[in-house]
């Protein structure tokens, strides 16, 4: 693997809860790669968005960042940034797409003033070259009629060319990293598609490296060259895409592909994950998962499972995956 | 359609239209074609999934069939009555028969109500027990069956998890005995683990009861396990409709093509395979003419912009494309 262009360590999250701080995000390290896509998955309150958020410094009060975290981006050491610092490296270093589009828009400026305004926000360009230029890079996105397209506002336009256009506002800016938060959730599946294979094919012509926020395993095995599953609050298993969707050793990364209702499997009982995540600030002291997990025992409801090891790429934080391991 | 058991609802030619106002004197200026000439069956004790995108109108017929929605034409057959025909009075028995279960469960709750009074409401409505007592004890019945714990009855809808409010909500449904079960998107915005819980329990209870559903639905992952038949619709109409197993496996519309096509896989070798009609739906108040989908599809050709494509028979299932029309001289291939 070459080396992380972004890395995070220890990084927790906490909001108060019941009296006390709670974390969201609990003490979770990864990196990602040069070039790579890591899929951070995992159902709602996982912890993945917040995770996403803390990396550009976007943590809203009452939530916060807590001091022994670590987030780096190429030798920078994100948390320590000064203000402005931290508003340079928006965008041009690392840039977010959110799931609502029309959300991160302004309705009442038209989209090429809003892809135009980012662009010169960035280099000195004149107004008209940089109306060509948001032309170009509208077209390259696959809209159609871009010039025309400049002077729609952004309720004139469909759901998938929002996303169209928050993609240009990117690309305009050629981050180095993306972090693309559930961008196709909100699209119906064949504009999901359309888009899939637009990020896949601008990830590969830029090189550019995507932390990709998702639900969904099917988007996973679309985009991500690894994986890390989380649940409540912490990595629960990560590895390559084919470590993880095909040979999972969590028992909730497991549970969970196995209760994904199929195109291919018809009938039959689906695999249940018994019971509800619990809420913030109910955890059980032990492994998150226990109080659903159909392979609990002892260590499982008092001791915070460790990393194990499970190959040099392939990791969980599991006791049963633990006593299964030859050490 | 296949000559099955006896439909428990046949809809024909269904028509909703939703007209456009503007202007000073709020004229009819034009009409959303949400639905335009739906025609399905559904037999006793199965399953029929309504497929499609989002505003292509199936909500709209699931609406229609309960007369949530005033339809403008055509029939809706519970077995020998017609629904559209009857006056509000005459419709109320047929209200007990039908019930349905929503997308959000949150917003379909009263938050001031508790759970056992939201459940006890249809009974009440419906003189079904004699007094609280009796219908509190159905209510215990009902929360057993959807597997929530009766002791919680006396609970309001906030102290519960989606999922959970989820369940209220079908043990709601089912409290007056109802024969059709309307699912719209009753499983979507729940998180996948859940989910399972809710289609498992959905299936149970139609083994259990007997019970025949319409499941409204653009997931086709829960399509192709819950469904025994599905309907695709795109634009207000049925593109595809017959056998889920063999429309799966083999597709006939290319936009059904497109829609299977458009899932993502969990198969590590298949990706970067996702086919998708490019493009987005056209505005259902506008739609193209000729076949609806022809701005979108891969395989058009000379007669699809101009001739509306009739729903004809091809292999046991239903088809709405020039494709498989024989009596349609095909001069320019896909």
């Amino acid at each position: 693997m070459s080396t992380p262009i972004l890395n995070v360590e220890n990084l927790t999250v906490t909001f108060p809860a019941r009296g006390a701080r709670a974390p969201v995000v609990d003490a979770i390290s990864l990196s990602v790669a040069q070039g790579e896509v890591l899929a951070l998955v995992g159902e709602s309150g996982c912890g993945k968005s917040m995770t996403a958020l803390a990396i550009l410094r976007l943590i809203a009060k009452p939530g916060r960042i807590e001091p022994e975290s670590r987030i780096v981006f190429e030798d920078r050491d994100v948390l320590g940034l000064k203000v402005t610092q931290m508003r340079a490296l928006r965008g041009a270093g690392i840039a977010m797409i959110f799931q609502e589009p029309m959300a991160s828009l302004n309705p009442v400026q038209t989209v090429g003033d809003q892809v135009i305004e980012a662009l010169r926000l960035h280099e000195r360009v004149g107004r008209a070259a940089a109306r060509d230029r948001a032309a170009a890079i509208f077209e390259r996105v696959g809209i159609p009629d871009p010039r025309g397209r400049l002077d729609a506002y952004p309720h004139q336009l469909s759901g998938g060319l929002k996303q169209r256009v928050m993609i240009a506002m990117m690309l305009v800016v050629q981050p180095r990293l993306l972090i693309a938060d559930e961008p196709t959730t909100a699209l119906d599946v064949t504009v999901q598609a359309q888009i899939l294979a637009l990020l896949r094919e601008l990830q590969d012509e830029l090189d550019m490296s995507i932390l990709l926020i998702t639900h969904d395993f099917g988007v996973v095995n679309e985009l991500s060259d690894r994986v890390a599953v989380m649940y409540g609050g912490r990595i629960a298993e990560e590895g390559t895409r084919a470590e993880v969707l095909g040979a999972p050793r969590h028992p909730y990364t497991q549970g969970l592909l196995r209760s994904i209702p199929s195109l291919a499997h018809r009938g039959g009982e689906l695999e249940e994950i018994t019971g509800t995540v619990p809420s913030l600030g109910t955890w059980p002291a032990g492994c998150r998962f226990a109080t659903r997990c159909p392979k609990v025992f002892e260590p499982c409801n008092e001791q915070v499972p460790q990393t194990v090891g499970v190959s040099e790429t392939h990791n969980a934080a599991c006791h049963d995956v633990a006593r299964n391991q030859p050490s | 359609m296949s000559a099955g058991p006896q439909p428990l609802l046949k809809v024909e030619g269904l028509k909703t239209w939703f007209p456009v106002r503007s202007g000073v004197l709020q004229r009819v200026d034009r009409w959303v074609r949400a639905v335009d000439g739906v025609d399905l069956e559904i037999p006793q004790g199965q399953t029929l999934a309504l497929v499609g995108e989002s505003g292509c109108g199936k909500t709209t017929v699931g609406r229609s069939i309960l007369r949530l929605e005033h339809a403008r034409a055509g029939r809706v057959l519970y077995k020998d009555t017609d629904l559209l025909a009857l006056s509000h009075a005459a419709m109320r028995p047929f209200r007990q028969a039908m019930q349905i279960v929503f997308q959000d469960p949150t917003s379909s709750l009263d938050p001031r109500m508790t759970v056992r009074d939201a459940i006890a409401e249809g009974l009440r409505s419906f003189n079904i027990g004699t007094n609280a007592a009796e219908r509190t004890e159905r209510v215990a019945e009902l929360m057993t069956m959807v597997r929530l714990d009766p002791d919680h009855m006396w609970r309001y809808p906030h102290e519960f998890s989606g999922g959970q409010k989820q369940r209220i909500c079908i043990a709601r449904a089912l409290a007056v005995e109802p024969k059709l079960l309307i699912c719209d998107e009753s499983v979507s915005a729940l998180d996948v683990s859940i989910q399972a819980q809710i289609l498992n329990l959905l299936r149970e209870l139609q083994t259990k009861l007997g019970l025949t559903y319409l499941f409204i639905t653009h997931d086709l992952g829960v399509v192709g396990h819950i469904a025994d038949r599905v309907a695709v619709m795109y634009l207000g109409q049925i593109v595809e409709t017959g056998d889920v197993t063999e429309i799966f496996q083999a597709p006939k519309h290319p936009y059904t093509k497109a829609l299977l096509g458009s899932v993502p896989r969990l198969e590590l070798d298949r990706r970067g395979l996702l086919a998708a009609a490019p493009g987005d739906p056209p505005d259902p108040a506008n739609p193209p003419a000729g076949c609806r989908f022809h701005t979108r599809c891969l395989e058009v050709f000379a007669p699809c912009a101009a001739t509306a494509p009739a729903l004809i028979e091809a292999d046991g299932r239903l088809c709405r494309c020039h494709l498989y029309d024989s009596a349609i001289n095909r001069e320019v291939g896909p």
